[in-house]
C-alpha cells in the first residue's frame, strides 16, 4: 500500500510531461512525424498491443486470441532470451563464484583471465557470437549469458569473501565438517551478494537482449524499434521503447520481490 | 584428572611495531563441574586463553589438556558462547539449535524432541520459528546457549557472553546460568572484565595481568549461592578485586597512550 503511496507521489511530474509533451505537438514547435504527440503514441501502443485478428472460435482460444498482438509476440521472444541467456550465465557464475571466493588458490588461477575478460563489454562479441552461431536465438542467448555472468560473478566472489568469521568458527565449534560449513554457513551467508548480483545481471541481461536483437534477430522489442525506423514510425519506435522501460522495471521489481523474500531473515530489512 | 589443564601456555601476536606477548606460561587446573572466571581488562589475554582452550588458536609454546586429550581444534565437547551470540541469522531459532544436532546425523524425531526440550529450558519455546533479528540481545543469548547445550559438551566456554546486554537482562541470564550449571554439572570457564559479574557466578576467579598475559591472582569464591551483591563479605571481594583489576587497567592505558604519541 505503502509503495504505491509513493509511486502516486510522482504521478503530477508524470502528467505534467505529458501535457508538456502534448503541447509542443499542438502547437506544431515540433513535427509530429519527428516527435509525435503522447495521444498518437498510446494509439500505436494500442494497435501494437492489440490482436490483429477479431476473435474467432475456430482458431482457438480466447486466450491464444488476446496473446496474439505483436507486441505480446515481441515481448514474449525477448523475455525468453533473457531468461535464457540469464539463467545460462548465472548458472556459470554462482559455482565458479563460490570456489573463487571459498579458495585462494582457484582465485589466484582464475582472477588474471578473467580480470582481461571483464572490461570487454557483452556488445563487443557480437560479430564473433554471429561467426559461430549465426542469426537468430543462439547468438543472442550467447551474449546475454556473457552480459548476467560477470556481475553475477563478482558479487558471489565478494559475498563468500564477506562471510563472517565468527559464523565460520560458531559452526566449527557445533562440530560442522567442510562440506556442512560450505553449504549451511556459506552459502546462505553470501546470499544477499549473490542476489545483488544476480538483480544487477538480470539488469545486464535485458540491455544486452535488445541490442541483440537489433542485429541478430528478426524479432523481438528490439528488432521492432528498429524496424520502425525504417518506415519512419516514431510512434510505434516510442510505443516501443516504453514496453521496454515497463518490462525492465517489473523484472526489476519481480528481482527485488524475489530477494525480500529469500533474504527476510537477513538485517537490512529491518525497518 | 582435571576437566581442563593448561600448562605452561603462551602465545604471541605479531604486529606492526612488535611482537605482544598475549599470554605468557599459563599454568591453570581446572577440575571438572568448577565454575571459573577468567577476569582482567582488555588486552589481558583472557579471551586468547578461551580460543586457545576452544580450539580455534593455536598456542605458541605449551598444552592444553581436555580431560587428557591435547586439543588440537574445536570440537562440540567444548561448547563455545560468544559475545556476539554467532547465531546464524538465516536459520529461525529452532534451526539454530538443531545445527549441532543434525551434524551429529541425529534422527529426526530425536533432533525435533531435544530442541523442544532445549528451548523449554531456556523459556524460548513461543519464539522457535522466529529469526534472530526479531529478537532482543538476551533472547539471541539465551538461544545461543541452548545452541550449545545441545551438544551436551561437558565443557562451556563463555567469551563475555553477556557483555553486551543490559543490567537487567544480564541479570536474568545470569541467574539463568547458575541454574543451568548446578542442573547440568558442567565445567564453565567464564570470561569476563566484571568484577561484580565475576563475584557473583564463580567457584573460582583467575584474574589475568595485561601484557604479557599472566596469571596475576587465582582465588576461591567461598561465598554461599544465591550471593547477594549487597553483602559485606561480597564488597569485601569486590573492593579487592577491583584494586588487582586496576593496576592492570592502569597499565593497559599507560601502554595505549604512549602507543598513540608514538605512532
Amino acid at each position: 500500500m505503502n509503495a504505491w503511496r509513493r509511486a502516486l507521489q510522482g504521478l503530477p511530474l508524470i502528467v505534467a510531461v505529458l501535457a508538456l509533451w502534448e503541447l509542443v505537438g499542438l502547437t506544431g514547435w515540433v513535427n509530429p512525424k519527428v516527435l509525435p504527440p503522447p495521444h498518437a503514441v498510446a494509439a500505436r501502443w494500442w494497435e501494437y498491443l492489440a490482436p490483429p485478428q477479431p476473435y474467432d472460435p475456430e482458431a482457438g482460444s480466447r486466450l491464444a486470441w488476446l496473446l496474439s498482438g505483436e507486441l505480446v509476440q515481441d515481448a514474449a521472444g525477448s523475455l525468453y532470451r533473457v531468461l535464457a541467456g540469464f539463467v545460462l550465465g548465472a548458472a556459470l557464475a554462482v559455482p565458479v563464484g563460490l570456489l573463487m571466493g571459498a579458495s585462494s588458490r582457484v582465485y589466484g588461477l582464475c582472477n588474471p583471465l578473467l580480470q582481461i575478460l571483464r572490461p570487454i563489454p557483452p556488445i563487443a562479441y557480437i560479430p564473433l557470437s554471429i561467426l559461430w552461431f549465426g542469426l537468430g536465438n543462439p547468438p543472442a542467448i550467447f551474449l546475454i549469458a556473457i552480459g548476467a555472468f560477470f556481475p553475477v560473478l563478482m558479487n558471489t566472489i565478494a559475498g563468500v569473501r564477506s562471510v563472517d568469521g565468527i559464523f565460520l568458527r560458531a559452526a566449527q565449534n557445533l562440530g560442522a565438517g567442510r562440506l556442512t560449513i560450505f553449504r549451511r554457513v556459506i552459502l546462505p551467508a553470501s546470499m544477499p551478494y549473490v542476489l545483488t548480483g544476480m538483480r544487477v545481471g538480470i539488469g545486464t541481461a535485458f540491455i544486452v537482449v535488445i541490442v541483440a536483437e537489433m542485429i541478430a534477430v528478426n524479432n523481438g522489442l528490439g528488432f521492432r524499434i528498429l524496424e520502425a525506423r525504417e518506415y519512419f514510425w516514431s510512434d510505434k519506435i516510442i510505443a516501443g521503447m516504453l514496453s521496454i522501460g515497463l518490462i525492465g522495471l517489473a523484472i526489476d521489481q519481480g528481482m527485488s520481490l524475489i530477494n525480500n523474500h529469500l533474504l527476510r531473515w537477513h538485517r537490512g530489512l529491518e525497518h | 584428572m582435571p576437566a581442563i589443564l593448561i600448562e605452561r601456555v603462551s602465545k604471541a601476536f605479531p604486529t606492526s611495531r612488535a611482537a605482544v606477548t598475549a599470554l605468557e606460561n599459563i599454568d591453570l587446573e581446572i577440575p571438572a563441574g568448577q565454575f571459573v572466571c577468567l577476569l582482567g581488562p582488555s588486552g589481558c589475554g583472557k579471551s586468547t586463553l578461551l580460543n586457545a582452550v576452544a580450539g580455534f588458536a593455536r598456542p605458541d609454546a605449551g598444552r592444553i589438556l581436555v580431560n587428557g586429550v591435547p586439543v588440537t581444534g574445536p570440537s562440540p565437547e567444548r561448547g563455545m558462547v560468544f559475545q556476539e551470540y554467532a547465531l546464524f541469522p538465516w536459520m529461525t531459532v529452532a534451526q539454530n539449535v538443531a545445527f549441532g544436532l543434525e551434524v551429529k546425523r541425529m534422527p529426526k524425531a530425536a533432533v525435533q524432541a531435544r530442541v523442544d526440550e532445549l528451548l523449554h529450558m531456556l523459556k524460548l519455546s513461543e519464539f522457535a520459528e522466529r529469526y534472530p533479528k526479531e529478537l532482543s540481545g538476551g533472547m539471541r543469548q539465551r538461544v545461543a546457549i541452548a545452541r550449545v547445550l545441545a551438544l551436551d559438551s561437558p565443557i562451556l566456554l563463555m567469551d563475555e557472553p553477556f557483555g553486551a546486554l543490559d543490567a537487567l537482562t544480564r541479570r536474568s541470564l545470569q541467574d539463568e546460568l547458575l541454574r543451568l550449571w548446578s542442573e547440568l554439572g558442567k565445567t564453565v570457564l567464564f570470561v569476563t572484565h566484571s568484577i561484580e559479574e565475576s563475584i557473583f557466578l564463580a567457584d573460582r576467579i583467575v584474574v589475568m595481568t595485561y601484557r604479557p598475559g599472566t596469571v596475576k591472582r587465582d582465588l576461591r569464591v567461598d561465598l554461599p549461592r544465591p550471593r547477594d551483591p549487597a553483602a559485606p563479605e561480597f564488597n569485601q571481594l569486590k573492593r579487592e578485586l577491583s584494586e588487582l583489576v586496576a593496576q592492570e587497567q592502569t597499565r593497559h592505558e599507560a601502554d595505549e597512550r604512549l602507543a598513540l604519541t608514538t605512532d
